[in-house]
């Protein structure tokens, strides 16, 4: 059976499309697009979807409230989910509790978030907050066992959902309150062991150690791809984004673009190798990470059909690559709003404004530290075309606060400022147009993203949890729930029936046509 | 941190003598007597080797050990076992400082021509605000980073003066129905009002059904967002704060 299970999965993930009755990995496949090729439920019928059950969680850890924004996985009729050190699985047609993994993280991290597990055969993968990898068994709950890979004692924390390919565990950490190096690396699954680490900036004497002054700088740069990367299993290439360089809001002593930092990369999975990379924050001093899902896409360019790669990321723009190589296909600024920079360079890159970096006595930008976006799921629809986001369009006054010749940590403070809207941006994949905009009565916008074959867009807003016609924006559905939509959205079918879960606060909802 | 310290008042007797200062002030004068020669007065370093804030060492609680081994080894500080935690204590809280992002004191906020502010409150807040009315002594209430995110993005009012800062809207319906009044909230789907005799009134939203007019007198400050330079801003701040 153990055996059944394994060769089940890995079937599934050889597979770039979504399979219609699993949900196995952290965006579903491992294109990123969270597209479900599911149609029973669709622009027609969703008028009659409603609730099959709704699920409450408790943290094991007394006085803790639950936050789910993992993605739960749904292998074999059982949901996997997590939050900050706690494991659950859920019977996905009822919601009953199976089990619940919890193991208390030690220091003084903040509480973030955790994205969720990976799953191979019967063993489930997930990192504590304080920068363990553990291996469960999924039947049970049971540990097999942890192995540490970062100190939390360095300000490490860590949320990532790892990615399973082939025999390769891939993790990465998190954590930029006070200058440390990020990294990517592949675990071992039977044993825990590191097999490799590729690190988010350059050695003395690598590639890219030219964009940093001095070793100083660059070992104490930051870079944490906090967020689940994409795969292309042709190329055998591990797309993922980069964070932010440290000292944060301060570049005076990292002069330079500070790679792989505010990148797109692309590792070769089974020896951490870097392929190629593409800057879209050349030495931000912002805060915006680069971590937003890389959505690869098979499409046509020019009457040819190419291999891409986009992402609407943190800093207003969107991205669209050519993921053979790496070079720039498009960049449009998607945010209207935005005001940090005005033109790109020859390689598609935006070029910042000096002026609008911190200052000591304020400076006005847009968008605020948390993003245009922020790492809720985008999605790519092949039936429409369309690359779908969530947005805030705001402005926060950014204040340098360390004037120091080498400043550290954070470095600045942001005052953020009121009258922000918000909007769900469908843009066309090729150009980063906007095709509809569908702008939102509240003033936050960032919510996870689901579409289906069925010509549905899944998202939340306020406390509801909304389906839109994915072609056009029109609202077509809408649930209200307790809290606000917390996850991005899944669909699987069981039982012959198309599900479609959502995560908010500390409660799973399964929606189905009754 | 927490876990640190209480290890050092277990273990290091000392620490209970009767000092009114904390761990932290002593920690400071001394690493400023015997340790910012090499290591600057800040703990940051005169070289890269010299940084104690970025010290891995510092940062997983090894400083003891170093400090006890005699340091530099080329000619070591004496140094007190009660002195070595002092030290160690002062180390860590700057550590934790440089974490704590939420804590970091504003550096100068008022640069800007307090002249210029003066001009451009007449040319642009003066149709509004008056600074021998509403906004008097203004600058004497707030510190400069308050004063300049509430110039920009001034908080809703509560209570009597809400009437000033509230949202007010219009509803009207599909037969021609207005409904006029303050609005409490509003999400995609509901909007509520009170009307002018502090009635609850809800209403369903729909995608052109009622027709919804909000009118926000705050917008003319988020508007200003987009045309705004840095400089205006200081400018205006500058001047605001002469309003004692």
């Amino acid at each position: 059976m153990k055996r059944l299970l394994c060769i089940f999965v890995l079937a599934a993930l050889r597979l770039r499309a979504q399979p219609a009755d699993s949900w196995p990995t952290y965006n579903g496949d491992y294109s990123g697009r969270r597209f479900s090729p599911l149609a029973n439920l669709n622009t027609d019928n969703v008028r009659h979807l409603s609730l099959a059950w709704a699920s409450r969680v408790t943290n094991g850890a007394p006085g803790h409230g639950v936050r789910i924004s993992a993605t739960p996985l749904m292998v074999n009729g059982i949901l996997y989910f997590t939050d900050l050190d706690n494991v659950w699985a859920l019977d996905a047609r009822s919601g009953h509790e199976l089990w619940r993994f919890y193991r208390e993280s030690k220091g003084e991290m903040p509480r973030t978030g955790n994205r969720g597990v990976a799953i191979l055969g019967d063993r489930l993968y997930f990192v504590t907050l304080d920068n363990f990898l553990v291996c469960l068994d999924a039947n049970t709950g049971r540990q097999r066992w942890a192995v540490p890979f970062a100190d939390p004692k360095l300000y490490f924390f860590s949320t990532v959902a790892p990615v399973m390919i082939r025999n390769h565990v891939i993790i990465a950490t998190g954590g930029d309150s006070i200058d440390i190096p990020g990294y990517v690396e592949a675990h071992d699954p039977e044993t825990g062991a590191l097999q490799w680490r590729w690190r988010t900036t350059p050695a003395k004497g690598e590639p890219g150690f030219e964009t940093w002054p001095d070793e100083y700088a660059a070992n104490a740069g930051g870079g944490h791809p906090w967020i689940s990367g994409t795969y292309d299993p042709e190329l055998n290439l591990y797309y993922v984004g980069t964070g932010n360089p440290d000292p944060v809001g301060a570049g005076t002593s990292r002069k330079g673009d500070n790679l792989w930092t505010c990148s797109i990369v692309a590792l070769n999975p089974d020896t951490g190798k870097l392929a190629w990379y593409f800057q879209v924050s050349p030495h931000d001093t912002h805060d915006w990470d680069a971590v937003e899902t890389p959505v690869l896409i098979d499409g046509m360019i020019d009457g040819r059909p190419r291999k891409l790669l986009a992402q609407a990321s943190r800093n207003g723009y969107y991205f669209l690559l050519d993921r053979t190589n790496g070079k720039s296909v498009a960049t449009a600024a998607y945010l209207a709003t935005m005001n940090w920079s005005a033109q790109l360079d020859p390689l598609g890159r935006p070029v910042p404004d000096p002026a609008k970096e911190p200052k000591a006595d304020g400076t006005l930008v847009s968008p605020p530290t948390s993003g245009a976006t922020n790492w809720p799921s985008p999605s790519f629809s092949p039936k429409t075309g369309l690359f779908y986001v969530g947005t805030n369009e705001a402005y926060s006054l950014f204040y340098l606060t360390d004037e120091d010749a080498h400043p550290q940590g954070f470095a600045f403070r942001e005052a953020g400022l009121g009258g922000g809207k918000a909007a769900l941006l469908a843009l066309d994949y090729k150009t980063g147009k906007t095709v509809w905009r569908h702008e939102w009565r509240t003033p936050n916008g960032v919510y996870g993203i689901l579409t289906t074959a069925g010509n549905l867009l899944f998202t939340g807003n306020g406390n509801y949890f909304i389906a839109l016609d994915a072609a056009t924006g029109k609202t077509l559905w809408h649930a209200g729930l307790i809290s606000p939509l917390t996850n991005g959205p899944i669909s699987y079918q069981l039982d012959g029936r198309q599900y479609v879960v959502a995560g908010a606060g500390d409660a799973l909802y399964a929606f189905v046509l009754n | 941190m927490k876990r640190f310290l209480l290890v050092m008042a277990l273990v290091i007797p000392a620490l209970a003598r009767q000092d009114e200062r904390g761990l932290d002030e002593r920690g400071a004068e001394i690493f400023a007597a015997k340790c910012a020669g090499c290591h600057g007065g800040g703990a940051r370093g005169l070289t890269v080797e010299t940084d104690l804030m970025r010290s891995t060492a510092v940062r997983t609680d090894q400083t003891g050990p170093v400090l006890r081994a005699g340091h530099p080894k080329a000619n070591p500080v004496p140094l007190s076992e009660p002195e070595q935690a002092d030290i160690a204590a002062w180390l860590h809280a700057r550590v934790q400082a440089v974490a704590d992002r939420g804590k970091y004191p504003f550096l100068n906020i008022l640069t800007g021509d307090p002249k210029k502010g003066q001009a451009f409150f007449a040319a642009t807040c003066a149709r509004c605000h008056s600074v021998t009315g509403d906004l008097a002594g203004i600058g004497a209430k707030y510190d400069p980073s308050v004063l300049q995110s509430l110039w920009l993005s001034p908080r809703r009012r509560r209570g009597a003066e809400a009437v000033k800062t509230a949202r007010t809207v219009t509803v009207t319906s599909r037969d021609g129905r207005v409904v006029a009044g303050t609005l409490e909230r509003i999400d995609e789907f509901n909007l509520v009002l009170r009307d002018q005799d502090g009635k609850y009134r809800s209403f369903a939203l729909h995608d052109e059904e009622p027709k919804v007019e909000i009118h926000d007198p705050l917008q003319p400050h988020y508007d200003l967002y987009r045309v705004l330079r840095d400089t205006q801003i200081h400018d205006v701040t500058a001047y605001l704060a002469t309003l004692q």
